[in-house]
């Protein structure tokens, strides 16, 4: 059995590697601030003229962002935070769509030494108010239609929340116009001196069970992130790159902000949502470099078919990468007959911070696999038993495992020890995925090893569906699983029981979806209901959505000892 | 199918992917993602549903063409006719 372990064909060890990365930052005096390292380092070096976002806007506008432009507005948001009385370690939320706002909050939060989070913004009202009491915001941004929609009728429910800052130059009761307040800020701040271990980025992940947990990053990321920018997507000065993920999930903030700007290239930042011709004249008249996509999205490309993108000019394409869930290798032969290039997978999660394991630039694609280790990654195949972790062999399925130690791994899951502790055994992490490792060391994902699912490159926690479709007063128990698609990977399924009084019916069943809409947001409602008179549950009472899942696609039931009552 | 009866079909089939919303308030020009709140697997179904109902197969590129009701509409009437 092979258990040799695999960080890929660099023979560094993880400290040399990390030392090299090190030295693609400045990190002035020891300090490490993300914002400096992205924005103002650039500027002091001669460059605040280039480029560093060009914002295409939903309806047609083009707007060219220098790098000291926002140097500039990223300032004045600092200062507007300052002026507020917060301070080094406040926690400040953005719930936006992508407009140029959204990258300013982010940079200014981090110059302020503050904490930032990103929120989806389609995401409910109910994904929104339980990730800000977690995070004890004490500032959000965002639009008054947001707020409006989603906030204000709990907003006082949030004893942190000091500031609400609403983009443009009106805002509702109770909160501040950012226009104005920028407009009258002063244009310079002194970076917050922050620590490599000071907290700079908080990103929720859904559990299995319980809420959603909060992924604390801190400033030393930045070391990955310019080092697994410049070697994952092959990120150097000047490249125009396009990310298309929405910072609201942490592809978006890691690749769609940090380690762009970090690497000092041109980053297209596109407000509108996939659309076919939109992308292709993106790509095409911006001359995109590199594009870092997701299997949903290359999906609906695919099934324009080869026709549609013809007329496209993709000369410009050197490389592309996707994220999300496993690039099927129809997907991957597709993309190389069209665009040149094939999309390289690659793999990781919002605790690891950065991307773990990749199909990088140079190597051979396998079609299918997410690629080999990154340099300086360690990573394994293992199996949890009574006595401990057992690694496995070549071509065994297992939990995908990491050694811990790369500058970018989360720090924490905020107040949750217990939950961040049994993340790590015998000196690994275990991701909760698992996968397979072939004979010459590309890792292949398998599947998750507990209930998440992974739907267009999102992971939904069953838990948070769950509970929004119980709050319904026809629901009595739902139990929440992943069924397979061909576009996004997966959908979410509810499957519910009802309280007396009720009757099933494709009635009830849109009513069910749309209140679960309201509450949670399209991306993570259930797509579709079942009802059923009774779900599988274990004896303490707990639903067995492994058994749903099973029933749903015609698999083994596996070990149903547990089982208490059932008759579907 | 009249206009009214090809505006009601695509009225009813995207409520139905999107139940939240109520169709009296739909706009005939409300941007069906940017206004309404569908996000790309939403148009994908309703894409299927309009498919089923009204035997339309809408490819990939004329998405746009059915972004609100009033451009519905009046794509719809064209592909039918």
């Amino acid at each position: 059995m092979d258990k040799e372990h695999h960080h890929s064909e660099d023979r560094n060890s993880p400290a040399d590697t990390w030392a090299e990365a090190r030295a693609l930052i400045d990190a002035p005096d020891g300090s490490i601030n993300i914002a400096y390292e992205a924005i103002d380092r650039h500027v002091g070096q001669g460059h605040g003229e280039d480029v560093a976002m060009l914002w295409l806007g939903k309806s047609g506008a083009r707007l060219p962002f220098t790098y000291a432009d926002l140097a500039d507005a990223s300032a004045r948001l600092a200062n507007v935070l300052a002026a507020h009385g917060l301070s080094k370690g406040d926690s400040v939320f953005a719930l936006m769509g992508r407009v140029p706002e959204l990258y300013i909050t982010a940079l200014g939060t981090l110059k302020a030494g503050m904490i930032f989070t990103p929120l989806f913004s389609a995401f409910g009202p109910e994904p929104i108010q339980t990730r800000m009491e977690i995070g004890s915001a004490n500032v959000l941004v965002t639009t008054a239609e947001l707020y409006k929609r989603k906030i204000v009728a709990w907003r006082d429910q949030i004893p942190s929340l000091k500031l609400v800052l609403i983009l443009g130059d009106v805002a509702p009761e109770g909160c501040v116009a950012l226009g104005p307040a920028m407009a009258a800020s002063n244009p310079s701040f002194q970076t917050v001196r922050t620590g490599p271990e000071d907290p700079a980025l908080i990103h929720f992940t859904s559990g299995t069970t319980g809420k959603p947990k909060g992924a604390v990053h801190v400033h030393n990321a930045v070391v990955y992130h310019a080092f697994s920018g410049r070697h994952a997507l092959d990120l150097t000065p000047g490249t125009i790159y396009w990310c298309t993920a929405d910072p609201g999930w942490v592809t978006g903030t890691s690749y769609g902000i940090i380690a762009p700007l970090v690497n000092r290239v041109t980053m297209i930042v596109d407000e509108a949502e996939f659309d076919l011709d939109r992308w292709y004249s993106t790509v095409q008249n911006e001359k995109v470099e590199v594009w870092y996509s997701a299997p949903t999205a290359i999906r609906m490309m695919m099934r324009s078919g080869a026709d549609a993108a013809a007329p496209y000019d993709f000369s410009s394409i050197r490389f592309l990468a996707s994220v999300g869930e496993p690039l099927n290798p129809e997907a991957v032969v597709w993309s190389e007959k069209v665009f040149g290039q094939p999309f390289h997978d690659n793999w990781w999660q919002t605790e690891t911070g950065g991307i773990m394991i990749a199909n990088r630039p140079g190597m051979t694609v396998r079609p299918g696999s997410m690629g080999q280790p990154m340099p300086g990654i360690e990573a394994g195949i293992v199996e949890r038993g009574e006595a401990g972790l057992t690694e496995l062999g070549t071509g065994q399925v297992g939990e995908l495992a990491l050694r811990p130690g790369w500058p970018s791994m989360m720090r924490a899951y905020l107040h949750e020890q217990a939950r961040y502790d049994k993340c790590f055994a015998d000196g690994w992490y275990l991701s909760g995925d698992l996968a397979l490792r072939d004979a010459d060391g590309y890792f292949w994902f398998v599947g998750r090893a507990d209930d998440l699912i992974k739907t267009s490159g999102h992971l939904i926690g069953p838990f948070e569906v769950e509970s929004a479709l119980i709050e319904h007063p026809a629901v009595a128990e739902a139990g929440v699983i992943g069924i397979p698609d061909e576009t996004a990977g997966e959908i979410v399924k509810a499957y519910v029981t009802l309280n007396p009084g009720y009757e099933s019916g494709a009635q009830l069943e849109r009513e069910l979806r749309g209140h679960a809409r309201k509450k949670l947001g399209p991306a993570v409602a259930p797509r579709e209901v079942i009802f059923h008179k009774t779900l599988p549950k274990t004896r303490s009472g707990k639903i067995m959505r492994r058994l749903l899942k099973a029933r749903e696609l015609g698999l083994p039931e596996g070990d149903i000892s547990t089982l208490e009552s059932d008759e579907s | 199918m009249t206009p009214d009866e090809i505006r009601t079909a695509f009225l009813q089939e995207l409520t139905n992917v999107a139940p939240d919303i109520e169709p009296d308030t739909v706009g005939p020009d409300d941007h069906i993602q940017d206004d309404l709140g569908l996000d790309s697997m939403d148009v994908l179904t309703l894409v299927t549903a309009l498919h089923d109902r009204l035997g339309v197969d809408i490819p990939e590129a004329d998405y746009p063409r059915i972004a609100s009701v009033a451009l519905a509409q009046a794509y719809l009437a064209e592909r039918m006719a």
